[in-house]
C-alpha cells in the first residue's frame, strides 16, 4: 500500500474515475494534470504495443499508454471519443488512453479495501485498493507505480519480448 | 538543502567568476597590457574570495589568499613593479588559489602551495620594505568604544593631488547609519575606507546627535559622518559603496559646484607656499598616484547582468517554440481558406517575422561567450608545458564569441585534450625548435568565430606537424589500411582520429600525434559537430571544430517513411541519391550493399528497420541518403521520400518513456505533429548483423 501511515482513517481524498475495458478505475486527482481528447499519435519503434506513441501536448512530447493494452486486454480502437488523461507523477508525465472519464469521487481512507490476496500478482502492483461507489466497485490505481512500471528502455523491451 | 549550504553554493559560484576575472587580469598583466583597473580587479577578486572564505571558515584558503592579496596590494599601490617574473609567480599563485577553492568545495588532498607561498612572501616582504601599507594600519586607530571624533585621513597627498584635475566633480556625502546597519554587522569604517578608494576624501564625524551618557541606548545609532569626496567622476560609484546598506541608513549625496570645491584649497595652497613649490608638490603627487588617477578615469565596460534560473529560460524557450509552431499551424489553415491577396496574409507574414525575431532573441539568452571555457586553457598550457619540458605560449582570439550554454558545458573536455595534444605532440622541445630555426617558445593558438550559423573553434600550433609517411607506415603495420591504399594527405591526417591510433604509445612517439583524439572526435560528433585537421610538416597543425550554436535546435532533413515523418541530423548526411537497380547488390541472406562510385556501403531500409506502417520496403524505388557516423562509417539509408530541410527544435522524451534505440529525440513539425529524430549511431547499432562490419575497412580507405 502506498498510502502512508500518517494518513488518518478519516482522511478523505478525491479521485477521478474513468472507464476502460468496461471496468471503472480511479486515480488520485492530484496526479492528474489534464484531460484531453484522443489525437493520432506518432508511433515509436521498438516499444511494446501498449505504448501507442507520442503526441504534441503544447510543445511537450507526451508518450501515450493504452491502459487496456497495459492490462493485457488488447489494443483500444481509439476514436475521437476516447480520452487521454495526462498523468503527472514523480518525474514523469505520460498520457493514459481510456474510454471515458466519468466522475469525481471522494473516498475516506477507511473506505478503501485492500486488494484480495488471491488476486495479487506482480502486474497488479499498481492497484492501490478497491473502493465502493453506489454499489459499484472502483479500482484505485496508484499512478506513481503505474507510470514507473514503464521503466526505461530495459523494462519496455522485457515487456515486448 | 539547508540555507547555509545554499549560501555556500553561491559563494563557490561567485568564486568561479572571480577566479576567471583574476586569471583574465593576470594574463593581461603578463602581456603587459594591464591597466590599473585590471590590477584592481585582480586584487578585488582575491580579496572577495578571502572574505567569503573567511565567513565559511576555510582557514587554509583564507591564509593563502591573504598572502596573495598582500602582494596584489603592493602592485596596486605601485610599491611593487609587476615584472614578468613577478607575474609568473602570480599566475602560479592564481592556479593554487583555484586549487584551494576546489579543495574547499570538493574536499580531497591538500594543495601543495608552500613553494608558491614562499615566493609570494618574498615578494610581499620585498615590497613592504619600501613602504608600509597605510590602509591596513588604520583600523587599530578606530576604536569603537571611544566617542572621540576620528578624522580618517586617506592619503596625505590627496588634497593637493585633486586640484590637478579640476574637471572631476566633487561630492558632499552625509551618511547616517541606523541601528539596523550595525545589527546586520556592517561597519561604517569599511564603507568610508572604500569611499576613500574612489578619490580624495575628507571625513568628519557629526556627534551632535549623541545624547547625554545617561540617555544613551547602547544599541542605538547616533553618529553621522560628513564627507567630501573629490575626484570621483561617477555618482553611481559612490552609491555602489553604500549599495548593501542602502536600506539601513540615511544617505545624502550632493555634487559640490566645481568652482567652490576646487578654488578653495588651491587658494590656500597658493597663499601658504610659494607658487613654484606648489607646482612641484602637485607634480610629485601626481607621479605617486598614477594608479588611482587612471582608475578613476578608466571607462567602466562591465555590462550589467542578472542571474536567472536556467529552468525559467528553458520554459521561455519552450513557450516561444510553441508559439512558432502554433503560428505556422494557424497561417497554414488561414491561407487554405482565404485568398492569398487578403490583408490577413500580410498580417500573418508580419507575425511570422516577429516571432522569428522573438525566437532568436530568446535563444540568445541562453548563449554565453566561450570565454568561460577558454579561460581555463592558459593554466592548462602552463602546466602541460611544465610537465613536458616545453616552452609554450597561448594566444586566444575571439573569446567573446557566443554559443549556447549547453555547448559550452561540453566543450571543455575536447578542448583540453586538443590543447594538451598540441603541446605534448605538436610542439618540439626548445632545443629542437631552435635547431629548426624557430623561437624556443612554441605558440598554441586558440580561436573562435561564428561562420555560417555555426561556431568554428580552431586549435593550431607552430610545431612539427604530422609526419604523414610515418602515420601511413604505422597504419599499414596495424592493418588499418591496405599496403597499397591510395590515400590523400587529408585522409592520412584523419587516420590519427582512429581509436587504434590513440592508445598505442609507440605510435604517438613516432608520429607525434594521437593521444585521445578519437575521444575528441566522439565528443564533437555527439555535439553535432565535425572536426577537421590540416597540417604542414615542420610548420605545425591546425584542428578545426565546427559546432552548432545550440543543442536546442538541429538542422535536419525531413524524410517520409510510410505514413510517418522522420528527421535526419544534417551533420551526418553526406549526400542523397536515387540508386540504379544495378547498383544494389544482395549481401548475405537479408543484407544489401549499395555501390556508390565503386565503394560498397550497407543499404538499410528505415521503414523495415523501425517497422513503420505503410512503408515501402522495396529499396529499389526509394530515395537513398548516404550518412556517415562515428565508428561505423558510411551507410545508405533508404527512405520513401525527402520532404525538405529545416531547423527543428529538439524535444527530449527520455525522461518520460526511457531511451529508445535509434531515436535521438523528437520534434514538433509545422502541422503540430510529432516527428522522431533518428539517431544514426543507434540505428546502425540496431542493425549490425554482419553487414556494417566487412566494409569498415574500405571506408577507412575513403570513398
Amino acid at each position: 500500500m502506498s498510502i502512508s501511515d500518517k494518513d488518518t482513517a478519516q482522511e478523505r481524498r478525491q479521485y477521478i474515475t474513468f472507464l476502460a475495458t468496461g471496468q471503472e478505475f480511479a486515480a488520485d486527482i492530484m496526479t492528474i494534470r489534464e484531460i484531453r481528447g484522443w489525437t493520432d499519435t506518432t508511433a515509436l519503434p521498438h516499444v511494446p504495443d501498449y505504448v501507442r506513441g507520442v503526441i504534441n501536448l503544447r510543445g511537450m512530447v507526451l508518450p501515450v499508454i493504452d491502459l487496456k493494452a497495459r492490462l493485457g486486454l488488447g489494443l483500444t480502437d481509439a476514436t475521437a471519443k476516447h480520452v487521454i488523461i495526462v498523468v503527472n507523477s514523480g518525474d514523469r508525465t505520460i498520457g493514459l488512453l481510456v474510454d471515458a472519464v466519468s466522475d469525481i469521487l471522494t473516498v475516506a481512507r477507511q473506505e478503501i479495501q485492500s486488494v484480495p490476496d488471491v488476486m495479487r500478482e506482480q502486474q497488479n502492483d499498481y492497484v492501490e485498493g478497491i473502493a465502493v461507489l453506489d454499489g459499484r466497485m472502483v479500482t484505485l490505481l496508484g499512478m506513481t507505480k503505474l507510470t514507473s512500471s514503464f521503466g526505461g528502455m530495459d523494462s519496455l523491451v522485457e515487456h515486448a519480448a | 538543502m539547508d540555507p547555509m549550504e545554499a549560501i555556500k553554493q553561491t559563494f563557490f559560484q561567485e568564486c568561479d567568476e572571480l577566479l576567471l576575472a583574476m586569471e583574465e587580469g593576470l594574463i593581461a598583466m603578463e602581456n603587459g597590457e594591464a591597466d590599473s583597473e585590471m590590477i584592481n580587479a585582480v586584487f578585488r577578486a582575491v580579496h572577495s574570495i578571502k572574505g567569503g572564505g573567511g565567513a565559511f571558515g576555510f582557514d587554509v584558503l583564507v591564509g593563502f589568499a591573504h598572502i596573495f592579496e598582500n602582494v596584489m596590494d603592493l602592485i596596486r599601490s605601485d610599491k611593487l613593479n609587476p615584472t614578468p617574473d613577478v607575474v609568473k609567480v602570480l599566475l602560479r599563485a592564481g592556479d593554487k588559489l583555484s586549487d584551494h577553492v576546489a579543495l574547499a568545495r570538493d574536499g580531497g588532498i591538500d594543495v601543495q602551495d608552500s613553494e608558491v607561498k614562499a615566493e609570494l612572501n618574498q615578494l610581499a616582504g620585498g615590497g613592504e620594505e619600501e613602504d608600509e601599507i597605510g590602509g591596513e594600519a588604520a583600523p587599530s586607530e578606530f576604536d569603537g568604544l571611544s566617542f572621540m571624533p576620528v578624522q580618517i585621513d586617506i592619503g596625505d597627498d590627496a588634497p593637493a593631488f585633486m586640484s590637478l584635475e579640476p574637471e572631476l566633480p566633487s561630492w558632499r556625502i552625509r551618511f547616517t547609519p541606523h541601528a539596523g546597519l550595525y545589527a546586520k554587522a556592517n561597519e561604517p569604517y569599511l564603507l568610508i575606507r572604500e569611499l576613500g578608494m574612489l578619490g580624495a576624501l575628507e571625513v568628519t564625524a557629526d556627534l551632535s546627535a549623541i545624547p547625554d551618557l545617561l540617555a544613551i541606548e547602547p544599541e542605538q545609532a547616533y553618529l553621522t559622518w560628513n564627507a567630501v569626496l573629490r575626484d570621483c567622476a561617477d555618482r553611481s560609484k559612490i552609491e555602489e559603496v553604500f549599495e548593501f546598506v542602502s536600506g539601513d541608513c540615511d544617505l545624502d549625496i550632493s555634487e559640490i559646484v566645481p568652482e567652490l570645491a576646487v578654488a578653495e584649497p588651491v587658494m590656500e595652497e597658493v597663499l601658504d607656499a610659494p607658487a613654484s613649490a606648489v607646482i612641484v608638490d602637485l607634480v610629485t603627487a601626481a607621479e605617486k598616484k598614477p594608479v588611482a588617477a587612471a582608475a578613476s578615469t578608466a571607462v567602466e565596460v562591465v555590462k550589467s547582468t542578472i542571474r536567472v534560473d536556467l529552468d525559467k529560460v528553458d520554459r521561455l524557450v519552450n513557450l516561444v517554440g510553441e508559439l512558432v509552431i502554433t503560428q505556422a499551424m494557424l497561417s497554414q489553415r488561414i491561407l487554405e481558406t482565404t485568398s492569398a491577396q487578403s490583408t490577413i496574409g500580410t498580417g500573418l507574414g508580419e507575425l511570422e517575422h516577429l516571432l522569428r525575431e522573438l525566437q532568436e532573441a530568446v535563444m540568445a539568452i541562453r548563449t554565453q561567450p566561450v570565454k568561460s571555457v577558454f579561460q581555463r586553457m592558459p593554466r592548462l598550457v602552463r602546466e602541460t608545458a611544465a610537465q613536458t619540458g616545453k616552452e609554450a605560449h597561448l594566444e586566444i582570439e575571439g573569446e567573446a564569441t557566443e554559443v549556447d550554454k549547453t555547448v559550452i558545458e561540453r566543450l571543455g573536455e575536447p578542448l583540453t585534450h586538443m590543447i594538451r595534444n598540441a603541446i605534448d605532440h605538436g610542439l618540439e622541445s626548445p632545443e629542437d625548435r631552435v635547431a629548426a630555426g624557430k623561437p624556443a617558445e612554441g605558440t598554441v593558438k586558440l580561436s573562435a568565430e561564428h561562420r555560417g550559423g555555426r561556431i568554428v573553434i580552431e586549435v593550431s600550433d607552430d610545431g612539427r606537424g604530422i609526419n604523414r609517411a610515418k602515420v601511413r607506415e604505422k597504419a599499414i603495420e596495424r592493418g588499418v589500411i591496405a599496403a597499397n591504399a591510395n590515400l590523400s594527405d587529408e585522409e592520412i591526417d584523419n587516420l590519427i582520429f582512429l581509436p587504434g591510433f590513440s592508445t598505442a604509445s609507440q605510435v604517438s612517439n613516432i608520429s607525434g600525434r594521437g593521444v585521445g583524439l578519437d575521444v575528441v572526435r566522439r565528443n564533437i560528433n555527439d555535439l553535432g559537430g565535425r572536426i577537421t585537421i590540416s597540417s604542414v610538416l615542420g610548420k605545425g597543425s591546425k584542428f578545426s571544430l565546427t559546432l552548432p550554436l545550440t543543442l536546442a535546435v538541429l538542422d535536419g532533413m525531413i524524410v517520409a517513411v510510410g505514413d510517418q515523418t522522420f528527421v535526419l541530423p544534417l551533420s551526418h548526411i553526406v549526400e542523397s541519391l536515387l540508386p540504379k537497380q544495378s547498383d544494389i547488390n544482395a549481401f548475405g541472406s537479408t543484407g544489401m550493399l549499395l555501390n556508390v562510385r565503386g565503394v560498397y556501403v550497407p543499404l538499410i531500409s528505415v521503414g523495415r528497420l523501425l517497422n513503420v506502417r505503410g512503408a515501402n520496403y522495396d529499396v529499389t524505388s526509394s530515395v537513398v541518403i548516404l550518412v556517415e557516423s562515428e565508428g561505423i562509417g558510411r551507410m545508405a539509408l533508404a527512405v520513401d521520400g525527402i520532404i525538405g530541410q529545416r531547423q527543428v527544435v529538439i524535444k527530449s522524451f527520455e525522461s518520460n518513456i526511457g531511451h529508445i534505440d535509434g531515436i535521438a529525440a523528437a520534434t514538433i513539425l509545422g502541422d503540430g505533429r510529432v516527428a522522431l529524430i533518428l539517431d544514426i549511431d543507434g540505428l546502425v547499432a540496431g542493425c549490425r548483423e554482419g553487414v556494417a562490419r566487412p566494409i569498415e575497412y574500405q571506408q577507412a580507405a575513403g570513398a
